[in-house]
């Protein structure tokens, strides 16, 4: 696709001619698309078009399936990530991700955010107490849990949960925050502190979220990637996209005509 | 449409409403009154044998019972060597099958699911899920026994972990296959190792359905007679060594059951009235284990 104008910001991911197959399926056509460095960048669409998919390319979450693959590049900082010869773990320590259902792991709240800090990093308890209390806090959940920190992960609502899990992807400190359709199983009042929190999150990271939801997309958004049956169809400043959006399919989407 | 014709007509839909949902009330009264005949006669014959053993078993329940060694016929003694026979092989059984059966389980559920070598590890797996115990028992008499010229202890532990390798192979992978794939993924995510993932996540998410296995397969092995009478046979007196034969309560029941003398009778009803309770025992501990689930 043409006339897709790069931010005026650094790019913390340029993706350069990525094609995605799953299998035969050929999910992305040739994406070029730079995410900028500490904004939020939405994709939106309607279910199918690979949103999801492109998400999933910049934590390398595809190799998990044999079946998949990636052509292309998509630089981190400059560095290829798809050929890099670093572990997927460390990439997976820079790239964080927090998934559509809310995912506690069976263990008890302290540990779930300790999870993944300590998979990193050898804190002495004081300074993993200090860093989960503070991941917590970031996720707008400290204040409900910090008398039950022991309990289990589960013991919790639907949206806390989701903060726990965004609280365990921050806790390790990553520089980019993947957000898969976050609130989609959430209530409204859930979905507008974890809006709060995005917009909080993008002073220290970049922040990528897929939605279905058109209002969610303009209200914490920076840019919008609209995309359509594997194609990058429309990308830019999220005013623009929703305003003034250059082509007719963005429009339509947008609009509600189509989708 | 005038409204008298409207109303006949919704008058029309409400009878035939009416008459569909009669008929689908009656063969839902049909399906729970066979539902529950068929549960009937599966408990009548349950809590018969149930008051059987209370009733004939706790006859022979005595302090002697459980301390006393077997005796010879028409004479005082209790089932002390069978019970502590039968207990040791039942632990080291599982214990030598529980980290092989888990193992293999979550080689068949996280490494490998799809590949040729666990189609067939899962083919043989079920083929020696469902064979014949006695024929566990006889391949391990012509493995062990007959090459070493002796019934022993250890040839009834292998024939009884033979047992439990694939009840806790099956359990493991299934319990394992219900993790939901979003967990595993959240785990990865965060950069964790596959190992970790396993450990911590998956496993720690199955763990009371693995446990669940292990303690069925263990209650299955409890009751086990045929594997044990050619491996372990049996033995009058009390023995720690597992070179020699050993006693256990399935075959003392088997022995003294069909013999002509009271006191074995008696015994051997006593056996019957232990193992049950052992059996309650754990089948009550597996399900305390998966309602408990965090």
């Amino acid at each position: 696709m043409n006339a897709i104008s790069a931010p005026p910001e650094r790019a913390k991911i340029a993706v350069k001619n990525l094609d995605f197959y799953y299998g035969k399926f050929h999910a992305l056509k040739t994406i070029n698309l730079e995410i900028p460095e500490k904004k939020v960048t939405a994709f939106i669409g309607p279910s199918g078009c690979g949103k999801s998919t492109l998400l999933r390319v910049f934590n390398r979450m595809f190799e998990l399936y044999p079946e998949q693959r990636a052509e292309g590049e998509v630089l981190l900082d400059g560095h290829d990530l798809l050929h890099s010869k670093e572990d997927v773990a460390l990439l997976r320590a820079k790239v964080g991700m927090v998934f559509q259902k809310p995912t506690p792991f069976p263990m008890s709240i302290f540990d779930n955010v300790a999870f993944g800090v300590k998979l990193f990093e050898s804190l002495n308890s004081a300074d993993l107490d200090e860093r989960v209390e503070w991941a917590l806090r970031k996720a707008a959940l400290w204040g409900e849990v910090r008398d039950k920190l022991d309990q289990s992960g589960s013991s919790l609502s639907g949206g806390q949960q989701q903060r726990l899990c965004i609280a365990r992807g921050i806790a390790i400190k990553p520089e980019v925050l993947l957000l898969d359709e976050p609130c989609s199983a959430l209530d409204p009042i859930s979905t507008a502190k974890i809006e709060e929190l995005i917009t909080e999150l993008k002073n220290d990271y970049t922040v990528v979220i897929v939605t279905h939801n058109m209002q969610q997309a303009a209200r914490c958004s920076d840019y919008t990637a609209y995309m359509y049956l594997g194609d990058l169809v429309e990308f830019g400043a999220t005013e623009q996209i929703f305003f003034k959006p250059n082509r007719k399919e963005t429009e339509d989407y947008i609009t509600g005509r189509f989708g | 449409m005038t409204t008298g014709e409207l109303l006949l007509k919704q008058a029309d839909l409400q009878a035939a409403r009416k008459a569909k949902f009669a008929g689908r009330k009656f063969i839902n009264q049909v399906a729970l009154v066979m539902s529950l005949l068929a549960m009937a006669f599966g408990l009548l014959w349950l809590f018969w044998i149930l008051l059987d053993t209370i009733v004939l078993g706790i006859g022979g329940m005595n302090w002697t019972t459980l301390t006393e060694m077997t005796p010879p016929p028409n004479d005082e003694g209790g089932l002390a060597n069978a019970i502590y026979g039968s207990f040791l092989m039942v632990m080291l059984a599982a214990l030598v099958g529980t980290p092989i059966g888990v193992l293999a389980g979550i080689y068949l559920a996280e490494f490998d699911s799809q590949g040729w070598l666990a189609s067939v590890t899962r083919f043989v797996n079920d083929i020696l899920l469902s064979a014949p115990s006695i024929v566990i028992g006889l391949f391990v008499y012509s493995v062990i026994v007959f090459r070493f010229k002796s019934f022993s202890g250890i040839a009834g532990v292998v024939a009884l972990a033979l047992i439990v390798v694939p009840i806790v192979i099956r359990t493991t992978e299934n319990m394992l296959q219900l993790v939901p794939a979003g967990l595993r993924e959240a785990a990865y995510a965060l950069g964790a190792p596959k190992w970790k993932v396993i450990l911590s996540i998956t496993l720690r998410s199955a763990r009371a359905g693995v446990v669940t296995g292990v303690l069925l397969a263990v209650a299955r092995i409890a009751g086990e007679t045929a594997p044990l009478l050619f491996t372990a046979l049996s033995n009058q007196f009390w023995t720690s060594s597992l070179a020699e034969p050993m006693a256990s309560l399935p075959v003392t029941i088997f022995k003294f059951a069909m013999s002509p003398y009271e006191n074995w009778q008696k015994l051997a009803w006593a056996g019957v009235f232990i193992i049950t309770l052992a059996v309650l025992g754990l089948n009550i501990l597996a399900r305390v284990l998966t309602r408990s689930k965090i």
